[in-house]
């Protein structure tokens, strides 16, 4: 039987891998959106239409990732859920409504008939709230990092005696209208960006429009790496505690040497052309950020509040949580390989690097 | 608006908008599988046309749904941290069941909806029984979470924290198989019945022919099954209520006094002031056999609870009504589909039973908006039955109107919308309903 001080770990763990897996899948599905609406030249209408068709068979499979991280977050780690829940209470409300605009506007434009007009109105609902969804995600990781949420008990003090004043701003804006989540939020952006962009030149066999999305993918890529270093060099003043200890550790700097290596990897491979490494790497890079943010705030889950063994439900909980993840792995594992072979597999011999025009 | 109004409001707001889909992707798939069952074995091109047509319904459907849903997982630590930071690990276990059925669910459908082309027939028809199994696994461990918070189970009260926490027993929690079974077969009844009543409506309207008589029968098959057997899943419902949740049985009947042989209340209006409920028609001793079996057992009412303890009377006594008129309604028009049926006669030649399935249509999803106001109205004012209060559970966070306002507003517009794609999608008639149209019957239609 696994015993207390590890099993908490795990699940965290396990969390992140979940986490990681809705930024790697449905984090290009947002990035779509991103070209969607930056679809510009003449063939504007069919990277429109690559975009969708690349998106609409795994898009709902994809977000339920995001699913499966808020599971584990409220049985495994409740109070932590509770307290972000309560905390940014505007920023999560503003992401739902983006993502509930998001999928509606997407199977309402797939289905809504073929007149040029209405296909154009909702595109565009769901390339903008494409956009603003991931920026209010990211806004929400950068204000937990940063550790300024207050606590919940700064409430029901009715201000006075909160440490930053009681009112409502104090408490549920200004924690995460800040400089640094607001860039962590241009980061998810970017990245989303960046991977929708290197993943799309492998659906296509048209090789002038996978050069389209070569071209957006180098410049998505450099405006991830511009604004991923701004990002590093804020985190100092704002968010400190993070910051030294992210320098203070070895393991954070062997994470950030593999994202700048991952970072170069994709630019080198779209450079010259090899798409699948290209696709490799852009997904690892965006793992590796991810990985980086939690192995930065590690032990803490809401720095300056709760650790993960303080915020963790109890054994019998975590086990059984376990053991329904472990079941759910068999079932699902399986099961996503097949959708993606079914729709993703085929390609792979077209897009050989030497198709250039 | 008070805090706490608000933040029922929109709970209450955003489960009513989500049920309507999660009822039709449990539903809705049985019935496409059904149709691609019929056209793998007769290759007549209607029944593709309908499973295509029925796929694409699920498509929209399922996209809204899982969006809802998705807010709803948000929305529970949004508007209610004290009850998620309390159930929690408790509720953990079948909150991840039914997030990995969702998961199958959405990687299936993936696979039915683009996948005609890609995969061959057989495993193109697996893909939709799979998405209908999971669909229904989804509502059982979603429904399970919920029972849990009628009889919360597997943990002992210190000081107000819940210790010695067994998810397991939490599970095996007394409502839970009750309202499980209450709710898939309403959702087969309610999405059958609304398909049939818009074909039924059609051929009505003089728009007889194959397309529409196939759809008539598929969507009955699935309905009328359900609809018989939800009025004794409806039996047992009320006995656990009696036996679990005594205060909220006397709500919904209207029973102010404990007595001994209590009468079953047909309609009425429960007047709180007066300790009575008026103008119903008392089926003497009906509600005491009802409940326990015993047309002389002893049903408690509510002078035996201290009144800060009894739910909201009127929308729980005047929603169970409408929840049991309508599901006898359904009933009875599903025993006449059979009857039809044995007899060999022709459903969509009497214009008397297509109106009733007609009026059927909307009226089962209204059972289920019904049966769920049931539930949780009639569960306050706890959020935990017993054990936690609605009122403590609340965010602390001030102006909820402003969140409420916006997704109703949001769930109005898609509603619209929704509504006016799936008209688009079934007004028109396919090619392949030139052929002449057959009799409908249930036994035609068995897969």
């Amino acid at each position: 039987m696994i015993g207390t001080p590890l099993l908490p770990l795990i699940l965290a763990g396990l969390m992140l891998v979940a986490l990681i897996g809705y930024v790697v899948l449905a984090g290009a599905d947002f990035g779509g959106g991103v070209w969607d609406l930056l679809a510009s030249g003449p063939r504007r209408d069919a990277q429109r239409a690559l975009i969708a068709e690349a998106i609409a068979p795994v898009w709902e499979a994809n977000h339920v990732w995001l699913v499966v991280v808020v599971v584990i977050l409220f049985s495994s780690f409740p109070r932590v859920y509770s307290e972000i829940a309560t905390m940014l209470h505007v920023p999560l409300s503003l992401m739902l409504a983006g993502i509930v605009l998001r999928g509606s506007a997407f199977v309402f434009r797939a289905y809504g008939g073929d007149q040029r007009a209405s296909r154009l109105r909702w595109g565009r609902l769901f390339a903008i709230s494409s956009v603003v969804t991931p920026v209010l995600l990211g806004v929400s990781v950068g204000a937990i990092a940063s550790g300024e949420l207050a606590s919940p008990a700064a409430i029901a003090s009715g201000g006075g005696g909160a440490p930053r004043g009681g009112s409502f701003a104090a408490l549920f804006i200004f924690p995460w209208l800040r400089l640094f989540p607001l860039g962590v939020g241009l980061l998810a952006l970017a990245t989303f960006a960046m991977l929708a962009a290197v993943y799309l030149t492998l659906e296509t066999d048209d090789a002038v429009l996978r050069e389209d999305f070569r071209r957006r993918a180098l410049m998505a890529g450099a405006a991830h790496a511009v604004v991923a270093a701004l990002v590093l060099i804020i985190a100092r003043s704002e968010a400190p505690a993070m910051w030294l200890r992210f320098w203070s550790r070895p393991a954070s700097l062997a994470v950030l040497a593999a994202g700048v290596l991952a970072g170069a990897g994709v630019l080198g491979a779209l450079v010259t052309r090899r798409w699948v490494w290209a696709r490799f790497a852009a997904a690892a890079e965006a793992a590796l950020i991810v990985f980086g943010w939690a192995l930065a705030q590690y032990p803490e889950m809401l720095p300056g509040r709760l650790t993960i063994a303080a915020a963790a439900a109890p054994d019998a909980t975590l086990r059984l949580i376990l053991g329904v993840l472990a079941a759910g792995t068999v079932v699902l594992l399986p099961s996503l390989l097949y959708l993606f072979r079914v729709f993703k597999g085929e390609r792979q011999q077209g897009a050989r690097p030497d198709v250039a025009h | 608006m008070p805090d706490l109004l608000a933040a029922r409001s929109q709970m209450a707001m955003s489960l009513a908008f989500h049920i309507i889909f999660a009822v039709v992707g449990i539903g809705m798939p049985v019935l496409m599988v059904v149709a691609e069952a019929r056209w793998l074995h007769t290759g007549e091109g209607v029944y593709l046309d309908l499973a295509k047509r029925w796929a694409t319904g699920s498509a929209i459907l399922f996209a809204v749904g899982a969006v809802s849903g998705t807010v709803l997982s948000f929305e529970l630590g949004l508007l209610w941290p004290g009850f998620m930071a309390f159930a929690g690990p408790l509720v953990g276990m079948p909150f991840s069941l039914e997030g990995f059925a969702f998961f199958t669910e959405a990687i299936f459908l993936g696979v039915y909806l683009h996948g005609w082309d890609r995969v061959r027939p057989r495993a193109h028809m697996a893909a939709g029984v799979l998405v209908a199994v999971s669909g229904a696994m989804s509502a059982v461990f979603v429904v399970i979470a919920n029972a849990w918070m009628n009889t919360p189970r597997g943990f002992t009260l210190v000081d107000g924290h819940p210790t010695r926490i067994d998810p397991i027993a939490a599970m095996m929690t007394p409502a839970a198989l009750p309202q499980t079974l209450h709710m898939v077969l309403a959702a087969y009844a309610a999405t059958g019945f609304a398909v049939a009543g818009v074909h039924a409506f059609l051929i009505l309207r003089g728009r007889d022919n194959v397309f529409h008589r196939r759809a008539l029968g598929i969507a009955l098959l699935v309905a009328a099954p359900a609809a018989i057997l939800q009025p004794f899943s409806g039996d047992l419902s009320a006995r656990y209520v009696a036996q679990w949740q005594p205060v909220k049985l006397a709500a919904m009947e209207g029973q102010f006094r404990s007595q001994r042989g209590a009468p079953l209340r047909v309609g009425g209006w429960p007047d709180r002031d007066a300790r009575t409920t008026r103008h119903a028609i008392e089926i003497p001793h009906g509600l005491s056999l009802l409940a326990f079996h015993d047309p002389n057992a002893e049903v408690r009412g509510l002078d035996a609870f201290p009144e800060d303890q009894w739910p909201p009377l009127r929308p729980v006594h005047v929603a169970f009504q409408v929840m049991v008129a309508i599901g006898s309604f359904l009933a009875l028009v599903s025993l006449a589909a059979v009857w039809l049926t044995l007899r060999r006669r022709d459903i969509a030649s009497r214009r008397w039973m297509l109106a009733a399935i007609a009026l059927g249509g909307p009226m089962g999803f209204l059972a289920v908006e019904a049966g769920w106001t049931v539930t949780e109205v009639g569960r306050q004012p706890w959020i935990i039955y017993g054990v936690t209060r609605t009122a403590d559970a609340v965010t602390p966070m001030p102006g909820l109107v402003v969140p409420f306002l916006g997704f109703t507003l949001l769930y109005l517009l898609l509603s619209v919308i929704v509504v006016w794609l799936l008209a688009r999608q079934f007004g028109q008639s396919p090619e392949s309903s030139d052929a002449a149209p057959p009799a409908v019957s249930l036994a035609t239609e068995m897969p």
